[in-house]
């Protein structure tokens, strides 16, 4: 097994594998279709932070003076429906997933790279579809499309992004689809289920939710498109309908997507903190298996979303109860992690700074949510700048922090060039530093009464903004200086080698970047997972 | 106001702010504590030397139990507190006030039993439960009241009702809570909180219009309601004095209490529950009355009744009509 | 897995050229593809699931509608249809068989003969919505509540058109894919070696038959014996 082998330029490996646009965009390599979607996704999410840039300048000042009230819940639902549906969903899967789900079991490629292809045709038609309603004057809904305003009394583009989103829902499907298929059928000899890394379990325990999840919100989508085109009456209490019926199905799905959106973040996490501390995972079994229980519980809690709406008192209870016990397996993953870091080799690699953002960031915006579950309390801060805070928390804070620090990890195997730590790290502390500084104040915003969704507000509401929207404009330039680096480091970053960080896992054993097949024979595993070496306590002094 | 807690204004506001402290003091115990732990492992067994080796760690599952067990406990706790003050939250008093609501697109406006109507405002005593029986003209409204720790969306096509009891004079924010379009965040108001003697004051001071009651009592009329449901024997339609409060018992045998859910249903879907001893002749109004028109039905029927116009023994938590439904066979 | 079995499985002189490269052999390729399909059937039956969803709980708010619009479906056209597609069933499981026989011409006729069992379903559709145009039920603002109807019977009408609707697109979708089966089929793709399309269209093709199977009682049927 090489170390060194030929520079990139040299080696015949994917990205130089075919030129040309009909190569790429023809392409049925998992790898190069990771590499349309990272462009996709970053795309996109460029389009959601700038509707959240604009957000926060209208919000600067209590006055609704900078947009209009139309224009402002325009900007609100775009920024809502391209990080959700076109960035989060997909982000860590469609990238990251793609490009290792094979690489890591020992395969050629997934079980069906055309599918795969028309899923990322799927998504960026969905996408376009999107802008182009945002284009032409936007949706005003807010992403979550409550009836009967939705389907009766906006007048925005509903449908047609309603459209969009639907094609986006099947993209994560087929994705779903083929790494449970990929999963199952086609790992390396020798790798059982307990020798897969904790990323792919983590890939596993989304693709479920993917599959059972996505086809629900697909169908509302499509019932809210139906009746705002035939006048049906599905959601409209004006002909019987009932709009908390909507408010079920949307659910339905769209808590389990949250948990779409931090299951990979956690599996790269998993990775990340084995790699940079050097040392087998500690509970391996206990996080593969909390992965598999979050994927289950997700399915049981949407309606804590919903306390207020008009459910029973029992219903309340039900979902309360619920929505604690998903929180447990969380929990067990942070002790997991934070005991491999007990007596690891631990360098502090950009990588390892994003995996230890995340733990201390998950784990406060996880603790708020049981603040949420937490009926009595869930009351007074639903539809809150509180909610926007814990969300943001983990989403931002969490599943965004966890993709930077993949990319960081897997950046020498994706591109074949090292990125600059120096300017990896700062950018890393000026996230940390800008996202706290956004959304930590909006805590106190909500629990003092600031509804969210608000284009005006009450003055006494005002310092508090000033703080979130100084936060939003260092946690901009946070995010651009890794954007500059990366293009930058395609041409004058150092050429990576094969295992830069010495990590296990059939992936570094390929080269960086590795041919289009990935491995010239199928390997064969024997091992355990991470099995890095150890030392017994008495030869090591500390 | 301290800067990071509205005032406590209400008899449940205290118990909502209690409970918030505790969960304050679980998450920032759990994170420092992660935190530290992260934070001093991260430099105690920093990487010394590029060869070094990490230490040898045994898996423990006693370990992963005992973190599983706590946790749990401890969920276990805020679960059981907070289901407490959800029942508080959702039990109104028997001897409440009846506030009507009405939400619509982009204003509130709220109405006394005696006919006096308040818009973007409401003026209560201190020291009395207030019921609001709500509904929604358009689309999903949520009736907010930060100081009160009181929220409860207000859905068109059914009665959403809560209740708080305020016990601080006072000036307080009133909002909007669920986005409902354009001028979502103008749909704000005050609640003002009086002393007993500056309530009567307020009260007398005022000119009432019509009460709810007689508007409902005259729209009853409008829609030919009487003709079916007529006091003298052989009506069509069971008689509906003393109705409100009363349990009544459906052709399947399933009985239930007749509040503000049940008559509304009655008036838009009267095929739902079928009432014992009586054909299924009602035709159904929905879509031709309002939902203002409905809430002054409701008043109506409920004046017909001896009993006091209050929580009284429909204190249970409101229960809406998709709910019923699942107690049908 | 032996180590010899690789070699021989990445052969270019030996391996099918059915055989895609990134599997190791026939049986994982074909152990995929239905693993694919039978996940894509969960995916469909969620989607279908939540308008299901929708009528159960509406049907239980306003029964008597529903009971009396459901009265006023054809049922001679519904259960004509119900046999109609039950026999377009056999028919496709018929031409699995032949492919696992690998018999050209019998793939073919039995595929055609799928065809026009759907087609004829859909025909009937076609002739069942013209009559709701007629008759003005079909929801919106031409809709006319029916005569002795409460108006939630609209309600009815818009989950009938929904659910009928999204089956019958379902169909339209099989039917593109048994023509696509008949392209390959007439070329001789399909061998007793290799026959796995028709094997998973077959699965789909029942798969929107079982949807039907539910649709049928539930819109046609539940509230005859009120009649």
């Amino acid at each position: 097994m090489t170390n060194a082998t030929a520079s990139g330029r040299e080696r015949v490996n994917y990205l130089n594998a075919g030129y040309g646009v009909r190569s790429w965009l023809l392409t049925t390599d998992h790898k190069r279709i990771a590499i349309l979607y990272l462009i996709g996704v970053t795309v996109f999410f460029a389009i959601g932070g700038l509707a959240a840039a604009l957000i926060r300048l209208e919000l600067l000042t209590p006055a609704g003076d900078v947009f209009q009230a139309e224009t402002y819940n325009k900007i609100f639902t775009t920024h809502g429906v391209m990080m959700i549906f076109f960035f989060m969903i997909r982000g860590i899967p469609a990238v990251l997933g793609n490009f290792l789900v094979p690489l890591m079991i020992g395969a050629k490629d997934l079980a069906f790279p055309r599918l795969n292809l028309l899923s990322w045709y799927l998504y960026i038609i969905g996408g376009l579809i999107a802008l182009w309603a945002v284009v032409h004057g936007g949706v005003d809904t807010g992403w979550t499309f409550y009836t009967p305003y939705s389907t009766v009394y906006s007048n925005g583009w509903v449908v047609v992004t309603a459209v969009g989103i639907f094609l986006a829902g099947f993209s994560s499907i087929l994705t779903g689809l083929n790494f449970l298929v990929t999963i199952h059928t086609m790992r390396a000899p020798g790798m059982t289920w307990m020798r897969m890394p904790l990323f792919c379990w983590g890939m596993y325990a989304t693709a479920i939710i993917q599959i059972l999840g996505t086809p629900v919100i697909a169908i509302t989508v499509l019932l809210v498109a139906a009746e705002r085109l035939f006048h049906l009456g599905i959601f409209d209490p004006a002909q019987g309908g009932d709009p908390v019926l909507f408010q079920h199905l949307f659910w339905f799905y769209s808590h389990p997507a949250v948990y779409i959106m931090i299951l990979p973040a956690m599996a790269v996490i998993s990775e990340l903190v084995t790699a940079f501390a050097r040392k087998p995972i500690f509970g391996y079994k206990f996080i593969a298996g909390s992965s598999v229980a979050i994927a289950v519980l997700s399915f049981l809690v949407w309606g804590h979303h919903m306390f207020v709406s008009g459910q029973s008192v029992y219903a309340g209870l039900i979902f309360s109860i619920l929505s604690f016990m998903v929180a447990i397996p969380s929990a067990i993953k942070v002790f997991n992690w934070t005991a491999t870091l007990y007596k690891g080799s631990i360098s502090y690699q950009t990588p390892l700074l994003y995996a230890i953002g995340f733990i201390g960031l998950f784990t406060f915006g996880g603790l708020t949510g049981l603040m949420l579950a937490t009926l009595g309390l869930g009351i007074h801060v639903h539809d809150t700048y509180f909610i926007v805070a814990h969300f943001h928390y983990i989403m931002v804070g969490g599943t965004i922090m966890a993709y930077l620090g993949g990319l960081h990890y897997w950046w020498p195997k994706i591109s074949g060039k090292m990125y600059p730590e120096y300017w990896s790290r700062v950018s890393a502390w000026v996230i940390f530093i800008g996202f706290n500084l956004t959304f930590f104040p909006q805590f106190i915003a909500g629990y003092l009464g600031m509804p969210r969704r608000y284009h005006a507000y009450p003055e006494e509401f005002q310092v508090l903004n000033v703080m979130s929207t100084s936060g939003a404009s260092i946690l901009g330039i946070g995010y651009l200086i890794p954007l500059v680096y990366f293009f930058w480091s395609m041409r004058y970053g150092k050429d990576a080698v094969d295992n830069p960080w010495g990590a296990t896992g059939l992936e570094w054993q390929t080269p960086s970047p590795p041919p289009t097949e990935n491995f010239p024979e199928t390997p064969v595993v024997t091992g355990k997972p991470y099995d890095y070496v150890t030392a017994r306590e008495e030869v090591a002094v500390g | 106001m301290t800067p990071l807690f509205p005032e406590q204004a209400s008899t449940f506001a205290h118990n909502v702010d209690a409970l918030y402290l505790f969960l304050i003091a679980v998450t920032a115990f759990f994170s420092l504590l992660i935190g530290a732990l992260v934070v001093v492992f991260a430099i105690k067994y920093r990487r010394k030397a590029t060869d070094e080796v990490a230490l040898e760690v045994h898996e423990s599952g006693l370990l992963e139990i005992v973190w599983t067990v706590i946790p749990f406990g401890l969920v276990l706790v805020m679960f059981f507190w907070g289901a407490k003050v959800f029942f508080q939250i959702t039990r109104p008093p028997a001897d409440s006030i009846e506030i009507y609501v009405t939400a619509k697109q982009w204003m509130w406006k709220l109405e006394h039993t005696d006919g006096r109507r308040e818009m973007n405002e409401l003026h209560v005593p201190v020291g009395q439960p207030v019921r609001l029986t709500m509904a929604s003209e358009d689309v999903i409204h949520s009736f907010f009241v930060p100081a009160f720790r009181f929220k409860r969306d207000v859905v068109p096509g059914r009665f959403s009702t809560a209740w708080f009891e305020a016990t601080k004079p006072g000036k307080y924010h009133l909002f909007c809570a669920e986005f409902c379009g354009t001028r979502h965040s103008n749909m704000i108001g005050w609640i003002y909180v009086m002393t007993p003697a500056d309530y009567q004051a307020w009260l007398s001071g005022g000119t009432s219009g019509e009460t709810l009651a007689s508007a409902g009592a005259k729209r009853f009329v409008e829609q030919a309601c009487n003709t079916c449901h007529g006091e003298q024997k052989g009506s069509r339609g069971p008689s509906l004095s003393g109705l409100y409060g009363r349990t009544v018992r459906m052709q399947s045998g399933q009985t239930l209490a007749a509040d503000e859910a049940y008559i509304r249903e009655s008036i838009v879907n009267p095929q739902a529950k079928l009432l014992e001893g009586y054909p299924p002749i009602m035709p159904t109004y929905q879509g031709l009355i309002s939902e203002e028109g409905l809430l002054q039905l409701t008043a109506y029927i409920k004046s017909l009744s001896p009993a006091p116009a209050s929580g009284g023994a429909l204190a249970a938590p409101p229960a809406p009509s998709p709910e019923r439904k699942s107690t049908k066979p | 897995m032996a180590e010899g079995s690789h070699a021989a499985a990445h052969d270019a002189h030996d391996a099918p050229r059915e055989l895609r490269h990134h599997f190791v052999d026939m049986e994982a390729q074909q152990e995929a593809s239905a693993l694919g399909m039978w996940i894509f059937l969960v995916t469909e039956v969620l989607f279908f699931g939540g308008m299901f969803t929708a009528y159960v709980i509406y049907r239980a708010s306003y029964t008597r509608a529903f009971e009396g619009a459901s009265n006023l479906l054809d049922l001679k056209l519904g259960a004509f249809n119900t046999a109609v597609l039950i026999l377009s069933s056999l028919t496709m499981a018929l031409a699995v068989w032949a492919g696992q026989q690998g018999k050209k011409n019998l793939i073919v006729l039995f595929l055609t003969a799928t065809i026009l069992l759907g087609g004829t379903f859909l025909g009937v559709k076609v002739i069942e919505y013209k009559q709701k145009f007629v008759h003005h039920e079909v929801p919106g603002p031409h809709f006319v509540v029916p005569e002795g109807l409460p108006r939630q019977s609209e309600m009815f009408f818009s989950l009938y058109f929904c659910m009928t609707g999204l089956h019958a697109l379902h169909m339209v979708i099989g039917i593109g894919l048994l023509l696509w089966l008949i392209a390959r089929a007439r070329r001789g793709d399909f061998t007793p070696r290799y026959n796995t399309p028709v094997d998973m269209v077959g699965l789909y093709w029942h798969f929107v038959d079982i949807v039907w199977i539910f649709l049928f009682p539930l819109l046609y049927l539940l509230g005859r014996h009120t009649l």
